[in-house]
């Protein structure tokens, strides 16, 4: 369960038909145990006939949800709807365990007290975006990457270049991954078979902007037969008694490692780059402006002469 | 909770003649579109209307548990909820149905609009039903939807159709469409309301999931059905159909008048 990466998540390896429903890790009776008589259920149980392609794809749910998020513009591909709310319940039930709540470890710790001031408070922003969905949806602590784009940008605002933890909530089936992933603009890109070239996989794995820790459904369906309408109860049941700090920790460590790695990939790269350009003898990256072909931008002289003024 | 109940939903309106000094002694007032709180020494407040049913006469196709939730917690809470907000809100002084219309904004809705129509749409659809209700529409209505879908179940199988169309929370409704003047089937999100688009809503039912979790849980087709065939009242359809044809010229058929 701690190894579990983003892009595999999907029914086990065991199961013969591509859309089985996942079962939650833990059984259906273990998470029950603060939950009452009703075991938890996923809310997939049909799934209606222009979902029925879904089940002819061999693609996991992450890559599906994200490919038909269509970048957040008025209405996604019919298949997003019930790709993301697989993600997102599975993500849900690996959350969570029997048992679980009290307070998080140490690393989370600091990044809670960093980010949020105190785990109270985190846990006061969890309630007030808990309380405020108006709707369905869900509601995500997350860590927001920095997004800058290379490795040596460093931004005036110091708070950007650094990743920080997030509490943010998504309406009905939207989470913050696809959010995040919008963001990056891939227009005109058609979705699927370019998708599964590797450049573009691999892309996708380092185009994170947020990354999901934790996610709270409040759907109604989640809490209605155990809480009826008390939404801020069964919240601090979840957050109290139910929630998997080491999964959370886990991921967390995770996406720290892969912010890492995707420095070191594009470091890597440009130090390829100044390799490959000393060994054919150029010692700048571009030529200069006074021998060799003539660049684009202006001539020293002309630099001197202009005014400041102009735009 | 009954000691609760107001049954006052809208602002009374003054007389037209003190309206005319109002407005030579009181130029504030029209420029904030409303009446300022600050000159009434009366405030007025929403009320949370009651079913026009007992809260177990629906029963066995919505429980009593589900209507005491549903409208002793729910629908109450948004009342409370608009009154809390508009203390301190430009907005006071609409009548329910201005408010909804304002506040929409024209799809950029304001902070006020969610309890507001929610408080409309739940008025709305417990009037929508009756103990025993259910089976066909007569005359006029009956002959309306004929002309507009084709036949009754082309209708009912449209609702049916729309309600599991609706991913979410929301709303089904039968409307009529002011512009197209046909009665139509249509489904919104959330709080979102036919009222704020110019039409006219007809009938409404809950797709909130907390309408229908407690009996059918994750069944929706089940309490669709059970809704069209078991609680729709159509004396209040005919009654709002009536209403809407005197906004609306219909041509033929006339809705009989009772």
């Amino acid at each position: 369960m701690a190894s579990t990466a983003l892009l595999a998540v999907g029914p086990p390896a065991s199961h013969p038909a591509p859309c089985a429903q996942p079962a939650t890790p833990h059984g259906l009776a273990a998470a029950s145990s603060s939950c009452g008589e009703e075991a938890p259920r996923t809310g997939e149980s049909s799934l209606p006939e222009d979902v029925e392609w879904i089940k002819q794809q061999p693609l996991p749910y992450a890559l599906m949800m994200l490919a038909s998020f269509n970048e957040g513009r008025e209405e996604p591909h019919p298949p997003f709807f019930h790709a993301a709310q697989v993600w997102n319940h599975d993500f849900y039930w690996r959350s969570m365990k029997p048992g679980g709540g009290g307070k998080p470890l140490e690393r989370l710790l600091k990044f809670i007290n960093r980010d949020f001031g105190s785990y109270e408070g985190m846990i006061r922003q969890f309630m007030d975006a808990a309380l405020t969905q108006f709707g369905s949806g869900w509601v995500w602590l997350s860590y927001e990457g920095s997004g800058l784009p290379y490795v040596k940008s460093r931004s005036p605002i110091p708070s950007d270049n650094y990743g920080r933890l997030v509490i943010s909530k998504t309406p009905n089936a939207i989470n913050p991954l696809v959010w995040g992933h919008s963001e990056y603009q891939l227009h005109n890109i058609p979705p699927y078979y370019i998708i599964m070239s590797s450049f573009i996989y691999k892309s996708l794995m380092n185009l994170f902007l947020w990354q999901p820790l934790l996610a709270i459904d409040v759907w109604e369906h989640a809490y209605y037969l155990d809480y009826e309408d008390r939404r801020a109860d069964y919240v601090s049941a979840i957050l109290e008694k139910l929630v998997s700090w080491e999964v959370v920790e886990s991921r967390l460590t995770k996406t720290i490692a892969r912010a890492v790695e995707r420095d070191e990939h594009l470091r890597r790269r440009i130090l390829r780059k100044q390799h490959l350009a000393q060994a054919n003898g150029q010692s700048r990256a571009r030529p200069r402006t006074r021998q060799g072909r003539p660049t684009g931008r202006q001539g020293d002289q002309e630099v001197a002469r202009s005014s400041p003024v102009e735009a | 909770m009954a000691a609760s109940v107001l049954h006052l939903r809208l602002l009374p309106s003054p007389p037209a003649g003190v309206k005319l000094q109002q407005r030579q002694l009181r130029s504030r007032i029209q420029r904030q579109g409303g009446l300022s709180r600050r000159f009434l020494k009366v405030v007025s407040y929403y009320g949370l209307t009651t079913p026009p049913y007992k809260l177990d006469a629906l029963e066995p196709y919505m429980s009593k548990r589900t209507v005491e939730l549903h409208w002793g917690k729910h629908h109450q809470d948004y009342v409370d909820g608009l009154n809390k907000q508009l203390a301190t809100s430009p907005l006071y002084g609409y009548t329910l149905e201005d408010l909804i219309k304002e506040a929409y904004n024209n799809g950029n809705p304001l902070p006020e609009y969610n309890n507001a129509a929610q408080v409309w749409n739940h008025h709305f659809f417990w009037e929508s039903m009756q103990p025993d209700g259910g089976g066909l529409p007569e005359g006029g209505v009956l002959q309306q939807i004929e002309k507009d879908f084709g036949s009754f179940t082309n209708f009912r199988e449209e609702f049916i159709r729309s309600s599991l169309q609706l991913l979410g929370s929301g709303w089904v409704w039968l409307v009529l469409k002011r512009n197209e003047r046909k009665l139509s089937v249509v489904h919104t999100r959330n709080a979102i309301s036919p009222l704020a688009f110019g039409d006219i809503p007809i009938i409404s039912l809950d797709l909130w999931e907390h309408a229908y979790y407690l009996d059918y849980k994750d069944d929706r087709l089940t309490y669709v059905t059970n809704f069209m065939d078991h609680l729709i009242s159509w004396h209040t359809v005919t009654l709002r159909m009536m209403r809407a044809e005197s906004f609306v010229n219909l041509g033929e058929p006339n809705i009989p008048v009772a």
